[in-house]
């Protein structure tokens, strides 16, 4: 089947920037596929080129086997899009802006039952200058949402959402799936990426740096398995002087890398023979955020890590 | 051009207009301000017709009771007596501030019944040239109809004269016109460019440009927008300026393509002036270099026939030029000819402008 999205070979300059380096890209029908990225990578400049808005220096794309930048108008009933600084008039309410868009694509969703499913039933009637920056974003999806299109392009859907908002906007995500709908979605949440992706890319500087399953990125960049032990940082240096695989401090606990399951007895009979105080003990593994600022984070093996999981990647790096 | 399309985007348009209040402000009612302001400054007609003091050296003949009778019918100035005993005139009107006077000599009424030749002496400002004007024409038709009362013939003629002479035309004449071509010029030029730009910096062109609203129909939602505004603004000139100065400016059918193409041609100018500016800032300063000259030299508040001969030749290379022109030919003079010609240029311009408009501005980026 052909892809929704195929991308070979894009560049993208700004004056001497290559913001878009040459990158390949390639979506099937019916996935989700995020695309990540430290600020300014090229993400948004990639969506913009994909969704018809902004012209390209050099390579093909296509989109449902149009090109979005001669063949726009073809492309237009059948792409919703969220821009990253979504906005609209001032002036107009939610339930006026999805009539609007609805009479500009000959639609007729119910306004009622749209915004309730993005959350935002009550403030319908509100001009949107009185919206708050996450109600505005909420808005955009809704509107994205109006021709009912077969892709979507979500830039940064969730970016300012409070964490109950982000789980309404991931279980819209999850009901187009379903529907059958492509999704291109860029985030700086990475356990989003990780829990909603079907595929991933991380792009850099304009270029790819790895791109597959969220497990298969981990695999391969990711670091091995670790054993995690509580214990002071006595307990830390004299394994680090022992063990043959890296050792090192993350956040007070001293974290031992393992390859199979014999070594994780191997460590613990030894640490228990050393007579060293250690509390707690258990395993963990490398999550697509641990691997994404890794890749580009420039953070030195075995050094102790500035990102805490969980937390938002954007602005890590300078 | 899908008509569904160009409302949708009109009734989003005239929302936001609505609810700024600004824009309204500026389209409707600040036109009313002004043509109440320079309505009751300079207008000559009603009850603010111009005062004239007149000092009758001649007692209360018969003669000097008849011109002044004759004054008086006229209806164009109030007559104001003033005793022979302040001396001379002239130096009088000065202390005074008064800016019209006559002086029936002595000896008006022998004269007259003898057939002899006898002057009335009429001090006018000519600084105050429409005020002089009615002054005169007055004065020429009690003149005249005395003299056909002389030779026995009725003053039809007289009538006439001061009919077609070109003092008749009062100065609310010129202004209803000129403050609808205001309208006209204004509202659409402000907004336009500050639109323009501030769509571009807020990416409401991007948004747009993600539906099938395409360029053409967005303009075109635009242009009748303006018309609306436009027209209403019309309506309620024509009511001000007729019913509160007694103006006697008319619209006829060949008003209205006046205040159709108007309008396009100055959304499109506004957008084309937008379009090329970087910021919202630079988009207003530009806007207001460009509006304010059109505005004074096109006879918006005055009419062109009173400028200097430099500036006249100025006004005719301005677009608001034409249209007040037009307004002016269709509504006041009755002249179709003239108005023909004014439309001719009105709306080559304007299909010029919106055709350069829609080529020139872009909604996507780089
Ligand atoms: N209009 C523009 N003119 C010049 N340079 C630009 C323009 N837009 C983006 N860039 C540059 O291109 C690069 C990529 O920008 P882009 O917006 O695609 O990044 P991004 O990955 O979306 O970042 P973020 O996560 O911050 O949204 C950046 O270095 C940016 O400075
Ligand atoms: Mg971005």
């Amino acid at each position: 089947m052909e892809p929704t999205v195929e991308v070979q070979g894009l560049v993208k300059r700004y004056g001497p920037l290559a913001a878009v380096d040459g990158i390949d890209l390639k979506l099937r029908a019916g996935e989700v596929f995020a695309f990540l990225g430290p600020n300014g990578a090229g993400k948004t400049t990639t969506v913009e080129v994909l969704e018809g808005i902004r012209p390209r220096s050099a390579g093909k794309v296509r989109v449902l086997g149009h090109d979005p930048w001669t063949e726009r108008a073809k492309l237009q009933r059948r792409v919703g899009v969220i821009p990253q600084d979504f906005s609209f008039f001032d002036k107009i309410t939610p339930t006026e802006a999805i009539q609007f868009y609805a009479r500009l694509f000959d639609k007729r969703p119910d306004p009622v039952s749209l915004l309730r499913e993005v959350e935002l039933e009550e403030k319908a009637d509100d001009q949107f200058e009185k919206l708050s920056g996450g109600q505005k974003q909420k808005l955009g999806l809704a509107l994205a949402l109006v021709n009912d299109p077969e892709v979507l392009f979500l830039d940064e859907p969730t970016t300012g959402l409070d964490p109950q908002a982000r789980r309404t906007v991931w279980t819209v995500i999850r009901s187009l799936r379903k529907g059958g709908r492509t999704i291109f979605l860029t985030t700086h949440y990475l356990e989003e990426a990780q829990s909603l992706a079907d595929r991933v890319a991380i792009i850099d500087h304009g270029k790819i740096i790895a791109h597959g399953t969220p497990g298969e990125i981990i695999e391969r960049f990711g670091r091995p398995q670790r054993l995690v032990l509580e214990g002071p940082p006595s307990l830390a240096k004299a394994l680090e002087g022992w063990w043959r695989r890296p050792v090192s401090l993350v956040n007070g606990r001293t974290e031992v890398e393992v390859q199979a399951k014999e070594e994780i007895l191997e460590v613990l009979q030894w640490v228990s023979a050393s007579g060293l105080a250690w509390s707690g003990v258990g395993t963990t593994r490398d999550t697509l955020e641990d691997v994404f600022v890794r890749l580009v984070g420039r953070i030195d093996e075995g050094g102790s890590r500035a990102s805490e999981p969980g937390t938002d990647a954007k602005g890590g790096r300078t | 051009m899908r008509p569904s399309r160009v409302a949708a985007y009109l009734l989003v348009f005239a929302r936001t207009y609505l609810r700024s209040r600004v824009g309204l402000f500026f389209s409707l009612i600040f036109p009313i301000i002004l043509i109440l302001l320079f309505g009751s400054i300079f207008s000559n007609t009603g009850s603010s017709s111009s005062p004239v003091y007149v000092q009758n050296l001649d007692g209360t003949s018969v003669a000097s009771q008849m011109f002044l009778t004759s004054l008086n019918a006229t209806g164009a100035v109030s007559v104001h007596m003033v005793s022979s005993s302040v001396g001379n005139l002239s130096t009088w009107l000065v202390s005074k501030g008064y800016t019209a006077g006559i002086v029936l000599p002595a000896g008006f009424q022998a004269s007259f019944a003898a057939h002899r030749p006898v002057k009335v002496i009429v001090y006018t400002d000519p600084a105050q040239p429409s005020t002089a004007g009615i002054v005169q024409g007055a004065v020429g038709y009690a003149v005249t109809s005395m003299n056909y009362a002389q030779s026995g013939q009725a003053p039809v003629v007289g009538t006439m004269e001061l009919n077609v002479g070109s003092t008749t035309y009062q100065y609310i004449d010129y202004l209803v016109p000129g403050l609808i071509g205001f309208s006209i010029l204004t509202s659409p030029m402000f907004s336009m460019t500050n639109i323009a730009a501030q769509y571009k910096k807020q990416k409401l062109f991007r948004q747009l440009s993600l539906t099938p609203l395409t360029r053409g129909e967005w303009l075109a939602a635009s242009v009748l927008w303006y018309l609306v505004l436009v027209f209403a603004s019309t309506v309620v000139m024509l009511a001000v300026g007729r019913g509160l100065f007694g103006a006697t400016a008319t619209p006829t059918l060949l008003t209205i393509p006046f205040l159709i193409f108007g309008p396009m041609l100055f959304v499109s100018l506004g957008l084309l002036l937008g379009t090329f500016s970087k910021t919202p800032e630079s988009a207003s300063v530009v806007g207001n270099l460009v509006t304010f000259p059109m505005m004074f030299l096109s006879g918006t508040f005055f009419p062109v026939s009173l400028f200097p001969d430099y500036l006249q030749a100025v006004a005719h290379v301005l677009p608001l030029y034409y249209v007040i022109d037009g307004l002016n030919n269709t509504m006041v003079f009755q002249n179709t000819t003239g108005a023909l010609t004014d439309l001719l240029v009105v709306v080559g311009l304007a299909v010029l402008l919106f055709l350069a408009a829609i080529r020139a501005f872009r909604w996507q980026e780089e």
